[in-house]
């Protein structure tokens, strides 16, 4: 594998985890839980489909395959979508929604922190621009664990179930192959082996004043960074895609 | 108080409106235009909440990342416009969820316009296009209201809405420029949307129950036909322009009065959807109620937490 090859990989990954998230969070608008809320999703949303937009065209440019940003995003097919697998999953209750905004959000703070510090210097720029809207994420993810899992006796029991269910993706966040150790050795991307830590403790203390926590049993999947979803990205992109696969080759 | 007093105060308020200065949240004003501008204010509140869903439908399914941000961006200012006139109506002493819950429970309507379905990219197009045209042609007005906060209110929200109509333009400009298939797409939802759009400036003047009393009060400077009359007038160029046709045979320039001659509205529809029997009137309602009580926990749990809180930040000081 080259290092063009393994950029061009890493950004998709990168992109495709911003994009489904966006799409999904883009599904509760409209459907809010409070006007607020509906809002503040909308924009987390927008930031996360800028995100996508920015990370796909530096793509479709280390590619050099003339394919575009939009091309990536809405014409490949379903093994070709390298998102974790927590970013796919359904919406939920707004308490689910959270908690997997609160597991990534913590996950993308560290890691944009690295890549600002990439020897790319078009990733240190995007990542500069993207760490100020992560750090907002971030903020609100975590007040609302906080709110909901300290709130009534029901959102806490619905949220702690959300952390129980959502805490099998955890682990593929910290996904490393090939990709990752070429661009490591060229100082492009940071190690996350090296955030691990600091990412548990991050996140436990903000359960804990959430009094909530993650089960004992580390029970992990993974697939997403080589292609292999859960059901619930087929749909996804059955909607995603449907104007581009229904009306090939049209501008919009 | 005594009668002659209230006189003198109706005379003080009138006077005040007819010199243009605006009326405060404090200031006295009479029991009907304070009903009038809760109703008017909390029916616009709904409408910009309602609205959100016809778009929202497409959201998920927008042909290119650019579009569907906009289309996005464009929602998430419908929500904020509805914010922004929840915040007017409780300077006014009504309760933001007593006046939802009118709307959850039929007593408070919103406009009719989004009891229409969406039912192709192109609808984003008129919806845009169409839907906020009508919407700035109501709204410009508003802006010089009597009553303070909703002029304001309107002032942020207008220079929202022209980037909301151009947007739609710029949808159905590309599209009537597309391929056949697309300008096709264009033109079936052009015919689908006309007539509703014209519709929401409500019924003709003779038959408007509160235009008169509305405009002495100036919360309303222009009748409905007037205000119906500017955007034909408007719009009518617009679709020339790209080569659609107005679906109405009746349609023509008239060069004595320099507006646009154009055929009568289907009343009937009208009233039908205005008393709930649109195409998607109980979709549309049901979805706000459903996101109400799907939100209720939350809600709940962020009061409980609140008062958690300031019960612990006593503790310690
Ligand atoms: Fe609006
Ligand atoms: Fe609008």
């Amino acid at each position: 594998m080259t290092k063009q090859e393994a950029l061009f990989e890493f950004l998709l990954r990168k992109a495709d985890d911003s994009l489904i998230l966006g799409h999904r969070l883009s599904e509760w608008c409209g459907h809010g839980p409070i006007l607020e809320e509906d809002i503040a999703l909308t924009n987390i949303s927008l930031d996360l489909i800028g995100q996508a937009t920015e990370l796909y065209k530096y793509a479709a440019e280390v590619e050099g395959k003339g394919r575009t940003e939009d091309d990536l995003a809405f014409l490949r097919i379903e093994r070709e979508y390298k998102n974790v697998l927590l970013v796919e999953q359904l919406n939920g209750d707004f308490g689910k929604t959270i908690v997997r905004q609160f597991f990534f959000d913590h996950f993308e703070h560290l890691l944009y922190e690295g890549l600002m510090n990439s020897t790319d210097e078009r990733i240190s720029a995007i990542a500069t621009k993207t760490i100020k809207e992560i750090k907002y994420h971030l903020r609100h993810s975590s007040e609302w664990v906080i709110r909901l899992g300290d709130g009534t006796e029901e959102s806490h029991n619905r949220v702690q179930a959300s952390v129980t269910d959502l805490s099998r993706f955890i682990n593929e966040l910290f996904f490393q192959d090939e990709v990752d150790e070429i661009l490591i050795n060229e100082g492009i991307i940071p190690d996350v082996k090296t955030f691990r830590v600091a990412f548990e403790n991050n996140m436990n203390k903000i359960l804990e004043e959430a009094t909530l926590s993650l089960p004992e049993e580390k029970w992990q999947l993974s697939g997403g960074r080589k292609g292999v979803h859960s059901e619930h990205l087929g749909y996804l992109l059955a909607e995603l895609q449907y104007m581009q696969r229904t009306y090939p080759g049209m501008e919009w | 108080m005594e009668k002659n007093n209230l006189d003198s105060l109706d005379t003080i308020f009138q006077d005040k409106v007819d010199r243009e200065i605006k009326i405060e949240p404090k200031d006295y004003m009479p029991d009907a235009y304070r009903k009038t501008l809760i109703r008017q204010i909390s029916q616009h509140a709904h409408s910009e909440i309602v609205g959100q869903l016809p778009e929202a439908n497409w959201v998920t399914r927008a042909p290119n990342l650019r579009r569907k941000a906009v289309l996005l961006a464009k929602i998430q200012d419908e929500a904020g416009h509805g914010l922004y006139l929840y915040s007017a109506v409780e300077t006014l002493g009504a309760d933001r969820e007593d006046t939802i819950d009118d709307l959850h429970e039929g007593r408070a309507k919103y406009s009719s316009i989004f009891n229409y379905p969406t039912l192709t990219w192109a609808d984003m197009g008129m919806v845009g296009w169409l839907v906020d045209g009508a919407a700035i042609m109501n709204q410009v007005p508003l802006c010089r209201c009597s009553y303070g906060p909703y002029a304001r209110a309107m002032v942020r929200v207008c220079k929202e809405e022209s980037f909301h109509q151009r947007q739609g333009f710029e949808i159905v400009t590309q599209l009537a420029q597309g391929t056949p298939v697309q300008k096709e797409m264009a033109q079936e939802a052009l015919n689908r949307w006309w007539w509703p759009a014209l519709m929401m400036f409500g019924p003709n003047d003779a038959d408007s129950t509160h235009t008169a009393q509305s405009m002495k009060w100036k919360i309303k400077r222009h009748t409905n036909d007037e205000l119906r009359q500017m955007f034909v007038d408007a719009t009518v160029p617009q679709a020339e322009l790209i080569g659609l046709k107005i679906p109405d045979n009746d349609l023509k320039f008239n060069e004595e009065t320099g507006h646009y001659d154009f055929g009568e509205i289907d009343w009937d529809e009208f009233w039908q959807v205005v008393k709930g029997y649109g195409p998607c009137n109980t979709e549309r309602v049901s979805a706000r109620k459903k996101a109400k009580e799907d939100g209720l926990w939350v809600r709940e749990a962020a009061n409980v937490y609140a008062e958690k809180r300031a019960r612990r930040n006593k503790k310690v000081s």
